[in-house]
């Protein structure tokens, strides 16, 4: 049974589609992130998932009960807010403790002062705290719990806000571009964190973010929204290496995957200006086509065949390991960014004539919609990859503080 | 030498002339700020020490002599049953009119908040009060609080009740000022909460709903409270400091009246120094009505500067 399902949802303000259509399922303990620009709808949809807002038509499920008319309390999800929220006036530990606190105890055992004697209310109060001291632990804060979140750091502020997602057990964990308010190091410190955070709890993650370094570093699989819209789903590896839609793979990437206006010709060959590729597009001759390369899929070349680009360098960035060159081909409306091995080119400079061409297979079609295209496309929302075991809450504690070696950023 | 530090005292703009920079920036500073310090010399603090002058002594307004009497005039004040009235009086005002504006005005802007329709009317109608001036909202309250052709004794009339008369009877004069010093400063007080409660941000409440506190009890136990302390105490000193100086309704509606029934410090004090001349005992009654206000403004100004923020 998937954890949650999101069927056909959509959501106006007035005119404004901010969420236009999406359905959407993700599997038990999987990490699955929205990933698109500001104001695309992600926040939106995490929401209407939570029950803050309400959806305009479809329908949202939660380990198969359908929880549209359900309060956020009762949906049994925790959520992590980019503003973190945590409530100014009460200290850490209060903070963490309020979601075991408001389901826990009665309204009578809540009151000020004349609570902790109704009884009951002492051996409750006992548990709520000792479970708070347990992921305070955990997330190594617990010598911050007399505090109050005025008086925590940014990263701080951040852990007690997912310690008190933490301190249920929610079924979701919805997170709503938790790093944003980080320091870049920090940020990718804490990426880890919740990496491994999810690994041993097991529950599945819903994380919302703009940054695709997070997306590609963290994810299960990456869901691709834009201007309300559900681009792509899947695993990390595929939404780089196999948009299935040119906006994604404009997203996704830095610096950005070069574009090429093409036509079809008759031999099922596609010629962009000053080269022809030998791909398979699968349409019928004159169709016009963009052709995407990534930076790294161009190579420099001595040789001049029929798929070598021909171009002026017009820019040289050496970035240490990698050195990026801006050549301008006649007939391409941008300049075509290649990388190219810094040892081996080093001496290029403005003005060279340059030749390159992909690496065979590299080049990838869209059609005039910017929809993938090609004999080897595979269907846009492919199937959630096999998920690990789900961790026991006694696993979990028996794993200690986190320490998370430093992920390596492949997808800078 | 000489050529030497002229050259760059000359070059140093700030200065302008052959003092050190620092001493010139610290010039310029003083001058800056002396027009504001002399108004508040000249408008504020001789005025007050003039008070505190004529509060040890003997003079009458007009009068060609005075002597000095030490601290007469206060042991006077300590006697005088009229005073001793004053102060109860203001006192039990500011004890019941406070607590009740500010939990009224709180009750009204979250009525106001909570609604969708008619925001802007509702929070006009209630503010009027408070621009209004009370020297002719007196009036209409008198006219409201007539014995005999009032609207209010009409009503308890056509209603079977007695028909009292509010502002001559010696139990019910005060009640009723209160209840009209309430009116008056609801609107102000409702203001500041209404800007008090749009100031909190919206994702405490949605994390309070995520965290279970749903239920209006505890969403305004668990965020809106909480988070208004700062404004509510704000609001309390203001009320505080707007309820020792009831003084237009007195004059207007009772003259302190019947006999020292309604009699307030701000009254006692006018009476005092412009009806009785009793320039010296009024200067005397007027040094306690400002330590009483110096007071509450400092304490909220610490109150402020500590609450307003939670850190
Ligand atoms: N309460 C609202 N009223 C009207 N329009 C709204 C409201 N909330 C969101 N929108 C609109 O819906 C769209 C999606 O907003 P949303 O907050 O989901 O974006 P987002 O993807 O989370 O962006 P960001 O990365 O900046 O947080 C935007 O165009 C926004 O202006
Ligand atoms: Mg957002």
């Amino acid at each position: 049974m998937p954890s949650v399902v999101v069927a056909g949802i959509e959501k106006r303000f007035g005119d404004t589609v901010a969420v236009d259509d999406v359905t959407l399922e993700i599997a038990q303990g999987e990490f699955l992130t929205l990933l698109g620009p500001s104001g695309c709808g992600k926040s939106t949809l995490l929401r209407i998932i939570a029950g803050l807002e309400p959806q305009t038509s479809g329908s949202v499920s939660i380990d198969g009960r359908v929880v549209d008319h359900l309060r956020p309390k009762q949906r049994d999800i925790a959520m992590v807010f980019q503003s973190y929220a945590l409530y100014p006036h009460m200290t850490v530990s209060q903070n963490m403790a309020l979601p075991l606190v408001m389901r826990q105890l009665t309204l009578a055992q809540r009151l000020p002062l004349i609570g902790r004697f109704l009884p009951g209310s002492r051996g409750a109060r006992a548990a709520i705290e000792a479970r708070v001291r347990e992921v305070a632990a955990a997330l190594e804060i617990d010598h911050l719990l007399g505090r109050k979140p005025g008086q925590l750091s940014g990263g701080q502020r951040q852990r007690v806000a997912v310690g008190r997602a933490m301190v249920r057990h929610p079924r979701v964990f919805l997170m709503d571009e938790p790093l944003s308010n980080l320091d870049a190091k920090l940020r990718v410190q804490m990426r880890a964190e919740i990496k491994e955070l999810h690994r041993r709890l097991g529950i599945t993650f819903l994380y919302v973010t703009h940054d695709q370094a997070e997306a590609m570093t963290m994810s299960d699989r990456v869901a691709v929204m834009m201007e309300g819209e559900l681009l792509q789903v899947a695993p990390p590896k595929t939404i780089y290496a196999a948009p299935a839609d040119m906006r994604v793979a404009t997203f996704i990437g830095s610096p950005r995957i070069n574009l090429l206006g093409g036509v079809v010709r008759g031999d099922g060959a596609v010629e962009v200006p000053t080269a022809v590729l030998d791909v398979a597009a699968g349409l019928s001759a004159g169709s016009t086509v963009t052709v995407g390369l990534r930076p790294e899929s161009l190579a420099l070349v001595e040789v001049n065949g029929r798929d070598t680009f021909r171009g002026t360098v017009r820019a040289v960035e050496h970035l240490g390991a990698d050195l990026f060159v801006h050549a301008e081909v006649e007939g391409a409306a941008e300049p075509v960014i290649l990388r190219a091995d810094p040892a081996a080119h080093d001496g290029l400079a403005y003005g060279d004539a340059v030749c390159f061409a992909p690496r065979p297979g590299a080049a990838l079609l869209f059609d005039g919609e910017g929809r993938r295209t090609g004999l080897d496309v595979p269907a846009p929302c492919g199937p959630s990859p096999a998920l690990g075991l789900r961790l026991d809450d006694a696993a979990f504690r028996a794993a200690g503080p986190m320490t998370v070696p430093r992920p390596v950023d492949q997808w800078r | 030498m000489r050529l030497a530090s002229l050259s760059m005292a000359g070059l140093d703009l700030r200065a302008g002339s052959v003092l050190g920079p620092a001493r010139a920036e610290a010039v310029a500073g003083y001058g800056l700020a002396a027009p504001a310090f002399l108004l508040i010399v000249f408008l504020i603090f001789l005025p007050a020490f003039g008070v505190f002058v004529i509060a040890v002594t003997d003079w009458q307004f007009g009068a060609r002599s005075l002597s000095f009497v030490g601290a007469d005039n206060f042991v006077e004040m300590m006697d005088d049953a009229t005073f001793r009235a004053a102060m109860f009086n203001t006192l039990l005002y500011v004890a019941v009119t406070v607590p009740a504006t500010t939990m009224l005005g709180l009750g009204i802007a979250l009525l106001i908040e909570s609604g969708r329709s008619f925001r802007a009317f509702y929070r006009a109608a209630h503010f009027l009060p408070v621009m209004a001036t009370l020297a002719a909202m007196a009036i209409a309250w008198e006219a409201l609080l007539h014995p005999t052709i009032g609207l209010v004794n009409q009503l308890m009339g056509d209603l079977g009740l007695v028909r009292p008369n509010w502002l001559r009877d010696s139990a019910l004069v005060l009640p009723t000022l209160m209840v009209i010093g309430i009116w008056q400063n609801l609107g102000l007080a409702m203001v500041l909460f209404l800007a008090g409660l749009k100031g909190i941000p919206r994702d405490l409440y949605e994390a309070a709903d995520v965290d279970g506190a749903d239920g209006w009890l505890d969403r305004l136990t668990t965020v809106t409270l909480p988070m208004l302390g700062p404004v509510s105490m704000f609001v309390s000193i203001i009320m505080a400091l707007r309820a020792f100086e009831v003084f237009d309704t007195v004059r207007v509606l009772t003259q302190g009246g019947p006999g020292d029934a309604s009699e307030t410090l701000l009254h006692t004090l006018y009476v005092e120094s412009f009806e009785f001349l009793r320039t010296g005992y009024g200067a005397a009654v007027t040094l306690v009505f400002l330590t009483i206000v110096v007071v509450l403004t400092l304490v909220q100004a610490r109150v402020l500067d500590k609450r307003v923020h939670y850190t």
